[in-house]
């Protein structure tokens, strides 16, 4: 017998729920026990007495997936709002990444000169090593660390993707 | 405020709460609040033998009477011990608050004495958990956690309190009125879908009404409404298990439970209906069968108060999140505004007759006085002698509940308390303690099976401590009889494992509880054996032996479709594909 899958959507998806012990384990455990997936997850309190966390979720499935997805996060106690930013028109996706690249030599300077086209600000030096950061959507530090590999990289360090809606309404 | 120890805390906000009956189990963590219970006046606390017990009685205490239910246990094994009954109370949208005591604050983490990390397993088991750090928040977790349980599609909820917050005193007030930051379900439909809906229900030719437990939740109001929402329209009903009672089973255009084991009538209906009214149902796969062939010519209009309930399985035509009660109001009113009128369904009717006429609960039995009891036999016997003593009647699960389910009518909501969406072995009979103690004069029967039954057995001596008149009956085929009637479907009767082996004797079983212990072995005893069995004052076993192999017809088959069901056991050709095999 076969399993059959279906055409899978890339989605972003901005959670705020109560800063509370437990809403992560929550949260993710609501993932694997239904067998959605998570390709990237970032969490942070944003209020200034730290009552509210926003969470965003990169995730993929069929859209009655995603529909279900964002109907099981909603219903969930701790859970004050859940938006589908694709829903919610253009949005702005940014990740910060830590790529440590080793060597010395043409290697060393190629490293260098790539960094500065991808505006990569370099955080860390020594005379053999470089540790730059690079913030970007995704496909931007992908093809960074792409290049880098060919420079010397020997650790990564990513935060997975934050994202907000443009123009001026708030979530 | 009033500054009192944790455990009094407790005490004070389930008293707050109107809570009259907790049921539990003591032990190391849970020991201040059970002194603070000590000989209290207003909350009677039942001592079960079992935790797991505690929760399916504090299940039926809330099928039963709409109200949550309240588990008391300790830490470690008594918090791993109820997690069964918690989930079944998830999967079946039972309100229930279960405390758990815990090793104090200080020892958390370090593998303490009966430590178990209760918030971390029972995560995905309840609607809600907490575990309380400070004694100062106790009282308002305590309320808090009753509104969630109670609220929206209600759920279990656990508290889980270390010992040391039990000790420790803090401040307690009793909240007014609780308005929870995030959680707040929807209630009242939107009236845009409430309109198109009467629309798509005014015009159909083929419609029915599809309901099922959300409507039972909803409160006995809805039941009501749900009823005269069906006269308006003239459309014939079907239930999920859940459901059953919603909608009295005497009535005309009543066709019986639907799904895997239900009947030919309301299958046939589903599939061939041009509109399903859904009503706090879930189109469960015992429902669906075969989705790619479920109703494949209808529009669905899926009401539900929980959101995630819709589109889930089916696509909806229209979506309507709501409470069942206040929905069917909304459609009442829309109807009676818009001056509606019942379509003429007659030839609709027509062909559900049609259907009727395979009279699919039909079974071939022998009427000769010594013959053997067939068990379909045996639960219309039992629904005949007690019509019009309103029994209250749990089950076990396996071929008996379906049984119970397809020849036991039910004409009023919470009279009919099953473990559906879990399928829990051992959930009857603790559930018929946990009804009969908050119905304490009205005649509650646990149909079990004799497998089935010994799973929270130990019961037997709780009944006896509180002197409750629960009725046992046990129609006893000596087999795992839904195991084995799959093992004759799927793996050409190879019993492996599906006998009940060395069963106990349930007379002298009764006896060594101080019961009172019937056994039906023939025919013409049946009648007699029911009689004595009410007549008996007191908690009684009936072993009912019945014929052992009979199978549940009709069936739905694992991966079949509503038009494919197997009516007898002749149709059954004991292989199945690994599509099917695979399916539950």
């Amino acid at each position: 017998m076969k399993i059959t899958l279906q055409a899978a959507e890339r989605h972003v998806l901005a959670i705020t729920v109560t800063n509370e012990a437990g809403v992560l384990a929550k949260i993710t455990g609501l993932f694997t026990a239904r067998g959605y997936n998570i390709e990237s997850l970032t969490v942070a309190d944003i209020t200034s007495d730290h009552a509210v966390s926003r969470i965003t979720i990169v995730t993929n499935g069929p859209p009655p997936v995603i529909d279900q997805i964002i109907a099981q996060l909603d219903r969930l106690v701790p859970v004050h709002k859940v938006v589908d930013l694709a829903d919610q028109g253009p949005h702005v996706e940014r990740e910060i990444a830590l790529v440590k690249v080793a060597g010395t030599g043409e290697k060393r300077i190629e490293a260098l000169r790539l960094a500065d086209v991808f505006r990569a600000k370099v955080v860390d030096t020594t005379l053999e090593s470089f540790v730059f950061e690079i913030t970007g959507n995704s496909d931007k530090v992908d093809r960074f660390i792409a290049l880098m590999r060919e420079c010397g990289l020997v650790e990564v360090g990513r935060t997975g993707v934050v994202a907000i809606a443009r123009g001026a309404s708030a979530l | 405020m009033t500054e009192m120890s944790g455990a009094d805390m407790v005490v004070q906000a389930l008293v707050d709460l109107g809570v009259d009956t907790v049921f539990g189990y003591p032990g190391g963590a849970v020991l201040p609040i059970y002194d603070a219970l000590f000989n209290h006046p207003s909350i009677k606390h039942v001592l079960v033998r079992h935790e797991q017990a505690a929760t399916h009685a504090a299940e039926g205490y809330a099928r039963s009477t709409g109200k949550p239910g309240v588990v008391l246990v300790t830490s470690g094994p008594g918090a791993t011990n109820a997690v069964t009954g918690i989930t079944d109370a998830l999967l079946d949208s039972i309100p229930m608050v279960v405390l758990t005591g815990q090793v104090p604050t200080t020892l958390i983490g370090t593998d303490a004495f009966q430590e178990c990390d209760t918030v971390g397993i029972t995560r995905h088991c309840t609607k809600h958990n907490y575990l309380v750090m400070s004694p100062e928040n106790l009282g308002a977790i305590m309320h808090e956690a009753f509104h969630i349980a109670t609220h929206g599609r209600p759920g279990p909820v656990v508290i889980d309190i270390p010992k040391n917050v039990q000790v420790a005193t803090g401040n307690y007030a009793r909240p007014n009125m609780i308005e929870h930051v995030s959680y707040r379900p929807q209630y009242d439909p939107d009236p845009t879908d409430i309109a198109d809906a009467i629309e798509l229900i005014a015009n159909a030719t083929r419609p029915i009404f599809y309901t099922g437990g959300g409507v039972i939740n909803a409160g006995p109001q809805a039941s009501a409404a749900l009823r005269e929402f069906v006269a308006m329209t003239g459309a014939p009903i079907t239930s999920t298990l859940m459901g059953l009672g919603a909608y009295p089973s005497t009535d005309d255009k009543w066709l019986g439970m639907l799904g895997m084991h239900g009947t030919y009538e309301s299958n046939m209906a589903m599939n061939k209906s041009d509109l399903i009214i859904c009503v706090g149902a879930r189109f469960d796969d015992r429902v669906t069968g075969r989705l790619d062939a479920f109703a494949p010519h209808s529009k669905k209009i899926h009401i539900d108060i929980d959101r995630s309930s819709i589109n889930k399985i089916v696509p909806a035509d229209i979506a309507i999140v709501g409470d069942a009660g206040r929905c069917l109001d909304a459609l009442i009113a829309k109807w009676n505004s818009d001056g509606r009128k019942a379509k003429d369904l007659s030839e609709w009717m027509r062909r559900i007759d049609g259907w009727r006429a395979a009279r699919c609960l039909d079974f071939p039995e022998s009427k000769a006085a010594d013959a053997e009891i067939m068990p379909q036999r045996a639960v219309r016997a039992l629904y005949d002698a007690t019509r019009g003593m309103d029994p209250i009647v749990t089950t076990e699960v396996g071929q008996h509940q379906m049984w119970a389910a397809q020849h036991f009518g039910f004409d009023e909501p919470n009279r009919w308390l099953t473990s559906g969406g879990l399928g829990t072995m051992g959930y009857g009979f603790p559930s018929a303690v946990g009804a009969q103690v908050a119905n304490p004069d009205r005649l509650v029967i646990c149909i079990a099976g004799e497998a089935s039954v010994q799973m929270n057995i130990q019961e037997m001596s709780t009944v006896s401590q509180y002197r409750l008149p629960v009725k046992l009956f046990i129609l006893n085929n000596e087999w795992m009889g839904m195991v084995r009637q799959w093992q004759e479907l799927t793996y050409e009767s190879r019993y492996s494992n599906s006998y009940s082996d060395s069963l106990p004797d349930f007379v002298k079983l009764a006896d060594a509880y101080g019961w009172t212990g019937l056994r039906i072995d023939t025919l013409d005893e049946l009648d007699a054996g029911i009689a004595k069995m009410i007549a008996t004052p007191g908690p009684v076993i009936v072993d009912c032996r019945v014929a052992k192999l009979a199978n549940c017809f009709p069936m739905i088959p694992s991966g079949a479709a509503h038009t494919d069901m197997i009516l007898q056991s002749s149709e059954v050709s004991g292989t199945m594909d690994d599509e099917a095999k695979a399916l539950v």
